[in-house]
């Protein structure tokens, strides 16, 4: 037990000295990181609007009071078109995902060597960009509208079922599998009775999280041009119609509630 | 098992997910309802698909020779600009969802500062981060000061819900022997209760390091700073190959964090 002192009074530590410093020298090491970065965004920042920024929240505020109900009429399609971008882009990416979660899980794949990698990068390329990169990339390419948004939610949600999915299929039990295939059963049936049931359960989990998740996504989509509820607050702030922007973002967070209460109900009922 | 009219021939069938049939039904006419509906709402311009399709193979083939050179300023500004967002508004997102993290606990908070902290993590949690940037920028103006405390903002809703739901969970019986030696409240949560949740709580840091690096390079759409803004400059231009170096550049960010903090977590177990 590390112990300090002379003689008589010894006392107890807790770490030896060379960790102790070790780690005393790991947190000098990421203040200073800290303190440097800080530095960089201060540079480039105008304190002067920062401290301003108190009267700017309550400006705004005070325009956005109260919101303006009768918009409500305008939104209604917008909002219907967010809920399909979410629900076909989820979708979309189900049908996807699950050949791939089969292919980049080791007790699945035909290959380790050459396939199981490919599969891991379509993951991860799909994870690491945000749908709003996605639906940039599309609207520039396949022009602006819903089409755009249902593949860019589609292509981010690959990655995400795709991964949670493969590690639940690393996880069934084997002997299930051995059972089905002493039977004699062939490649596509030992998937369909030995593998399948055992992860169902937890893909009608991961989708239905998914979509509650691309929900969320999908109310910000329009701000690139891709359909929804976000070409809508686009413009409203644009022409800086705040009481329109209150009644969008209490439209939002009102769907956003109910679609968080529907996938806790559906994931609660499967589970 | 159903079978009663067909005497003789007993076959079996897989049990279904949904029990009840009548249910299973009632789900499958919904969903096959919605879809039609849904996709007939889709108004897909096919001839401007076509069309698009030339850019969408220049894109693919961007990959391949992707340009770092032609824009490097650019871009190397922007990812500074992202990976200290990131590092700042990680650690201000800790320090600031420990706090809020404790009042949300129901165990250890009064109802007033319970329904506070769980207030802020609700706001948090349910606009998306490009949202609350727009905001950030009308306040602090353009720059990554907006972004920095739009992430740091994120991560209070991710980190301090986690935190307290932890808190929640843990084991009171430590909790209560640490207070019956007459310890004080700071240090009743520092020995009872901050052992308990730390390896979780390092753990849900560094993947929050991750989420905030992803995140870093979308609210430059909006003016808060980072790469994002260089992207979208790269895709207004239709330079491709700038924007494919980009999105590769995020890529291998994103994976060498994941994995490093992966190895990490592992160490901590």
């Amino acid at each position: 037990m590390p112990v300090g002192g002379q003689g008589i009074a010894r006392t107890w530590q807790r770490r030896a000295r060379s960790r102790q410093f070790a780690i005393w020298f790991g947190w000098l090491a990421g203040t200073a990181l800290f303190v440097y970065c800080w530095q960089l965004i201060s540079e480039t920042t105008i304190w002067a609007f920062f401290w301003d920024s108190p009267r700017v929240a309550a400006d705004i505020f005070s325009r956005m009071m109260p919101p303006r109900w009768t918009y409500i009429e305008v939104i209604w399609q917008p909002l219907w078109d967010t809920i399909n971008i979410a629900t076909l882009g989820t979708a979309l990416a189900i049908v996807l995902a699950v050949p791939v979660a089969f292919l980049a899980a080791r007790n699945t794949t035909p290959s380790a060597t050459f396939v199981r990698p490919i599969a891991l990068l379509i993951i991860v390329s799909s994870r690491s960009i945000n749908s709003l990169i996605w639906a940039l990339l599309l609207v520039s390419i396949i022009g602006p509208g819903i089409f755009a948004g249902v593949i860019a939610i589609g292509l981010r949600s690959i990655g995400f079922i795709a991964k949670l999915l493969y590690e639940a299929i690393e996880e069934i039990d084997d002997s299930q599998v051995e059972a089905v295939t002493a039977t004699g059963a062939s490649r596509s049936q030992i998937i369909g009775y030995g593998i399948v049931p055992q992860i169902l359960p937890a893909f009608a989990g991961i989708s239905v999280f998914r979509w509650d998740i691309n929900i969320r996504e999908s109310t910000v989509l329009g701000l690139v041009g891709a359909g929804g509820i976000g070409l809508q607050l686009q413009a409203s702030l644009n022409i800086l119609a705040w009481p329109q922007v209150t009644l969008i973002l209490i439209a939002i967070f009102a769907t956003v509630i109910v679609s968080e209460w529907v996938s806790a109900k559906v994931r609660h009922a499967i589970i | 098992m159903s079978v009663a009219h067909s005497p003789g021939i007993r076959r079996w069938k897989r049990p279904p997910l949904i029990k009840s049939a009548r249910l299973r039904w009632a789900i499958g006419l919904g969903a096959a309802i919605y879809l039609s509906f849904a996709i007939g709402s889709i108004e897909v311009n096919w001839l401007r698909v076509y069309e698009g399709l030339d850019r969408g193979w220049a894109f693919v083939i961007a990959f391949t020779e992707p340009d770092f050179v032609k824009r490097w300023r650019d871009i190397s500004h922007g990812l500074i600009e992202s990976l200290t967002m990131t590092v700042t508004s990680t650690v201000l997102g800790i320090l600031l969802s420990i706090p809020i993290g404790l009042g949300a606990a129901r165990n250890l908070a009064p109802l007033p500062v319970y329904l506070f902290c769980r207030g802020v993590i609700a706001i948090s949690r349910t606009f998306q981060e490009i949202i609350i940037a727009i905001f950030f920028v009308a306040m602090f103006g353009f720059g990554p000061l907006a972004g920095l405390l739009t992430l740091s903002l994120a991560t209070i809703g991710f980190l301090a819900k986690l935190l307290a739901e932890d808190i929640e969970d843990i084991d009171p019986g430590q909790a209560e022997a640490v207070r019956a030696t007459g310890a004080r409240w700071l240090q009743w949560i520092n020995y009872g209760i901050q052992p308990q949740v730390m390896p979780r709580l390092i753990g849900l840091s560094l993947y929050r390091i991750d989420i905030n690096f992803r995140e870093s390079a979308v609210v430059g759409i909006v003016g808060a700073g980072g790469i994002g803004a260089t992207l979208n400059t790269a895709f207004d231009r239709y330079e491709f190959d700038t924007a494919a170096a980009i999105i590769i550049i995020i890529i291998a960010i994103v994976m060498f964090a994941e994995y490093s903090s992966g190895l990490i977590r592992a160490r901590l177990k």
